[in-house]
């Protein structure tokens, strides 16, 4: 059993209690603030002529009144009651919840960083032109492109970013393309990213090997192909052996290849989707280049494309002048505009370049066999228990399935919800969609074979208390602050902000 | 490269598990990658530098940026130098919440579940709408995703757009614009806020919404209430971009008539990090909150009747709704939305005054101290908060005043006529608390020295 994170050690017990919310500990006239005096002259007069009363606010904002310790306790209660990478072993599939490092964050909060402003004189923030384009270059090379924009502030916003600049170049040669096929075991993302860019999704179902099917493949590509989307190795934790045809069969149709980089971690130094015959990839550096989470964000979303998607990339690009000093480059007159304000999420991109850095490209590679080998040993040790769909090597990820379990009444949620008491996170359940009661490991190259045998014997302890008393499955779980929750209540009748005022 | 310390892999471990799995060597693993895409050799990337050379080198870059701990920055356009009280990175620093995902395992996280549903109740008090998001990448693509929203939900397909937004929001909103299918139309401004007649001739039955800024890019205050009447007399939406921390002072857009508030949170207690991350947010209606983007915390009960909060409403999502989803949006900015929540907190009802009041004198003191300037004044005369347009002499190279400024320890304000040619040399300037009367004064005095 994991006692790394025992939450029914008595230290942890206050975490078990309501947390009041900030507004909720509200006193009149407490503070928590500290502001200069005002050291410009001014009169009464003065002030009521600047702004028309109708403009002024009209009941101040129910702000909580609170002291500065108040606040620290409610928010390290918060805490508290939250479980991140350090806190556990977090084996979320595509989500590659590795060991965020700690000189990541140290390193992006210099103020060189973190206290410059995008409008600053281009002289007076050659560093971060520096970093960014050095960057640039590193990403171009690990993933086998000719050019990259940091611009992307997401994997989703990546992926939107590539469908607009394949847009855009067929526009130009005068095609109309109106459909981005995926296969259905994409991220939801890919789909919804094809509407947004103004495409119509077609989804293919994959083989029984868990692979695209060719022959669907070629069926369904046309005239009106925009792109093909693909993640590879997929989420199903396969590498698709026949890339370099199904490349051909898109290109031959006169559509272009997207990467969904979210997998990468399998495949640093390895294979390269510029190689595989991709013409666009976006990676998330929240996963594969170790950038933290943050509870549902920031993240950032780089974009690679071929020599031919150059003219269409999102402004602006970094570029290095002939005098060795950096600059941002006019955009081209055919790029598809502006996708986020300023230059990215540059304190992420900080990060990953930090990342980058600890490792060099054969530390890279070493990442990619390391994770890749935790995937296939915990699979190894899994499938006599779980059912394992599609026989390895798997690559960063694999999925089982909790239908097995369906004979005592148990389901993968209650697999899910059990594994909260022995201290672990979860996998990703439910997805993909093509394999029923999903169960989607990805343990990352950061965790120990201790760590991963400890998660395994749960895991099989588990399966054999749903044979042998599946009620504790269901009422599952018993020491988190909270028990189930009624969602569908929460849907049905939202409830959502605590309406102070 | 065998060993490195985020790998815990022995030698030992790598055999027994590669006999676990049957495999005699890594590269069996691979043996599903065809030859002809493995990659050979090593890749042209940076090499590896050890923590002590790391640092060294990170330190050499952040060095050659100018920050604004060592420069009085008079800068803004959309991004501003206010005092982040040192709580705030005290509280993201803990690794609990930053070391986490997207909370989809309520129990464990009710921490961060709680601290977005505190989020959602900040902004809609500050804006006086009924429902917030979690929030979006930044306040951008939060107009745009408003745009998208407005268009879906009247289902007409043009939107007006005032020319006063920022700039580089209204090249995202015509990128997604783009990719949608709606048409994007500019009204212009007279004396610096959107010239409503001009307004009222461009809106029509087709207008799916109008969206402006206020206070606008260049610091003045819109009329937001009588764009409000022009654009729901033709039943349009009117979407609102708003400075949050302005809000402390000025009226919030759901009692000026807006039907979707968004803006960007950076404002509230998030340093600058050359523009990013930052945090959008989204405010909305109640009548549009099954349309809104991105991820919802809603409040419930437990099998015990405890209150405990989760994801909700998530049947408008890509992971449920993948191509008729509401947006593309997965992820948010929940880190930078805590900050924000901090700082409120920290703030409270009186500090949010407060720090309005300093921005407000400051920022005027500051306009008529510049104004006072032999053959300087202001460029328009509208209301505004704590940025003004300040018109210099005519031919002024405002690029080349910038890098006098620069030796002088100030960051001087935005080039206005880099995107707005028309008006000549303007420069906007923004002053918050943080500036001082002595910065107000030697700024200025280089400025006249400088001219």
């Amino acid at each position: 059993m994991n006692t790394s994170l025992d939450l029914t050690a008595p230290t942890l017990v206050d975490a078990k209690e309501d947390c009041a919310l900030i507004f909720e500990l509200s006193q009149p006239g407490r503070v928590a603030y500290s502001l200069p005096e005002c050291d410009v002259p001014t009169t009464e007069d003065e002030v009521s002529s600047w702004l028309p009363d109708e403009f002024k606010r009209s009941d101040a904002a129910a702000l909580p009144e609170v002291s500065e310790v108040d606040v620290i306790r409610h928010y390290t209660g918060l805490s508290r009651r939250n479980f991140g990478v350090d806190n556990g072993f977090y084996p979320l599939g595509s989500c590659t919840m590795k060991y965020n490092p700690k000189i990541n964050e140290d390193v992006a909060r210099y103020a060189g960083f973190a206290k410059i402003h995008p409008y600053q004189p281009v002289s007076s923030v050659q560093g971060a032109l520096e970093l960014m384009h050095t960057l640039q270059t590193d990403l171009a090379a690990l993933t086998g492109m000719d050019a990259v924009t940091l611009q992307p502030a997401a994997g989703a916003h990546g992926e939107w970013a590539g469908l607009m600049m394949i847009r855009s170049y067929h526009e130009a040669r005068g095609e109309k393309r109106t459909k981005v096929i995926v296969p259905d075991s994409s991220h939801g993302t890919n789909p919804a990213s094809a509407t947004v860019a103004g495409f119509e999704t077609v989804t293919i179902p994959s083989n029984a090997k868990g692979m695209v099917d060719l022959d669907l493949l070629r069926a369904a590509v046309g005239s009106d192909t925009a792109a093909l989307m693909l993640t590879n190795p997929s989420t199903l934790g396969l590498f698709e052996e026949q890339i370099v045809e199904i490349a051909e069969i898109v290109h031959e149709a006169g559509g272009l290849l997207y990467y969904d980089g979210a997998n990468s971690n399998a495949i640093m130094g390895i294979t390269r989707p510029g190689d595989m015959g991709f013409d666009v990839v976006h990676l998330n550096l929240h996963k594969t280049m170790s950038t933290p989470h943050g509870g549902g964000g920031p993240g950032a979303g780089p974009v690679g494309v071929k020599s031919i998607l150059i003219p269409y990339l999102p402004a602006p690009i970094i570029e290095k002048l002939e005098n060795g000093s950096y600059d941002f480059a006019a955009a081209s007159p055919h790029s598809i505009g502006r996708v986020k304000a300023f230059y990215g999420n540059f304190g992420i991109l900080v990060r990953a370049y930090t990342y980058i850095r600890t490792y060099g490209p054969d530390g890279l590679r070493r990442v990619s066999e390391c994770a890749v080998l935790n995937a296939n040993y915990m699979m190894a040790r899994l499938k006599d228990y779980y059912e394992v769909p599609f026989a390895g090597p798997c690559k960063h990820e694999f999925v089982m399935s909790g239908s097995g379990l369906k004979k005592y009444g148990v389901r993968t949620l209650d697999v899910a919800k059990r594994l909260l008491d022995f201290g672990y996170h979860p996998p990703t359940i439910y997805f993909p969609l093509n394999v029923e009661e999903c169960i989607m490991i990805e343990p990352t190259e950061t965790e120990s074979k201790e760590t991963l045998d400890g998660f395994i014997d749960t895991m099989i302890r588990i399966a054999k208390e749903a044979e042998e008393d599946p009620e504790l499955l269901l009422n599952a779980p018993y020491t988190t602050p909270v028990t189930r929750l009624d969602e569908t209540n929460a849907a049905r009748k939202p409830v959502l902000n605590c309406a102070c005022s | 490269m065998k060993k490195h310390r985020y790998i815990p892999m022995t030698q030992q471990n790598e055999r027994d598990m590669l006999a676990a799995v049957g495999a005699e060597s890594i590269e069996d693993l691979f043996v599903d990658i065809p030859k002809n895409v493995r990659y050979e050799g090593t890749l042209p990337m940076s090499s590896a530098l050890d923590e002590a050379g790391l640092l060294r080198h990170m330190t050499r870059l952040a060095g050659k940026n100018a920050d604004s701990d060592r420069y009085a920055s008079f800068l803004g356009a959309g991004l501003y130098d206010h005092q982040v009280p040192v709580v705030i990175n005290h509280v993201i620093s803990r690794s609990e919440f930053y070391t986490a995902y997207t909370p989809y395992q309520p129990e464990v996280s009710q921490g961060e579940l709680q601290a977005i549903f505190e989020f959602q109740s900040y902004i809609c008090e500050l804006t006086g709408m009924e429902v917030a998001n979690a929030s979006m990448y930044d306040g951008a693509t939060a107009m745009a995703e408003a745009a998208s929203l407005a268009s879906a939900a009247t289902r007409r397909k043009k939107i007006v757009i005032a020319s006063t937004v920022h700039p580089e929001t209204r090249e995202v909103v015509r990128t997604y614009a783009y990719g949608l299918g709606i048409e994007v139309i500019e009204v212009g401004f007279d004396n610096g806020v959107t010239d409503l007649g001009k307004l009222e001739s461009l809106i029509d039955g087709d207008t799916a919404a109008v969206l402006v800024q206020s206070p606008n890019f260049f610091g003045a205050v819109e009329n937001v209430r009588a764009i409000s009447d022009l654009v729901h007399a033709q039943k349009g939406l009117l979407v609102v971009g708003a400075n949050p921390l302005s809000l402390g002072l000025l009226e919030a857009p759901g009692k000026l008539g807006a039907d979707i508030t968004v803006g960007d949170a950076q404002p509230l207690g998030i340093s600058g990090s050359f523009g990013g991350p930052t945090c959008g947010y989204f405010a909305v209606s109640k009548a549009l909150m099954r349309k809104i983007p991105g991820r919802i915390v809603g409040q419930t009960t437990d099998k015990n009747g405890k209150r405990g909060f989760v994801l909700t409403l998530q049947a408008r999502e890509q992971h449920i709704r993948r191509d008729k989803a509401t947006s593309n949006i997965c992820s948010n900015q929940a880190l930078l939305a805590l900050s924000a929540s901090v700082y409120l907190s920290i703030m409270g009802r009186q500090g949010l005054i407060d720090v309005c009041d300093l921005n407000l004198k400051k920022a005027h003191y500051a306009a008529k101290q510049l104004s006072g300037i032999q053959g300087v004044e202001l460029a328009f005369s509208s209301p505004f908060f704590n940025e003004f347009a300040l018109k210099l002499p005519e031919g002024t190279d405002i690029n080349v005043l910038s890098e006098k400024l620069l030796e002088e320890g100030f960051i001087g304000g935005y080039n206005l006529s880099r995107e707005y040619p028309e008006l000549g040399s303007v420069m906007l300037i923004a002053v918050t608390e943080k500036r001082s009367k002595e910065d107000i004064d030697r700024f200025a005095e280089i400025l006249e020295g400088s001219l």
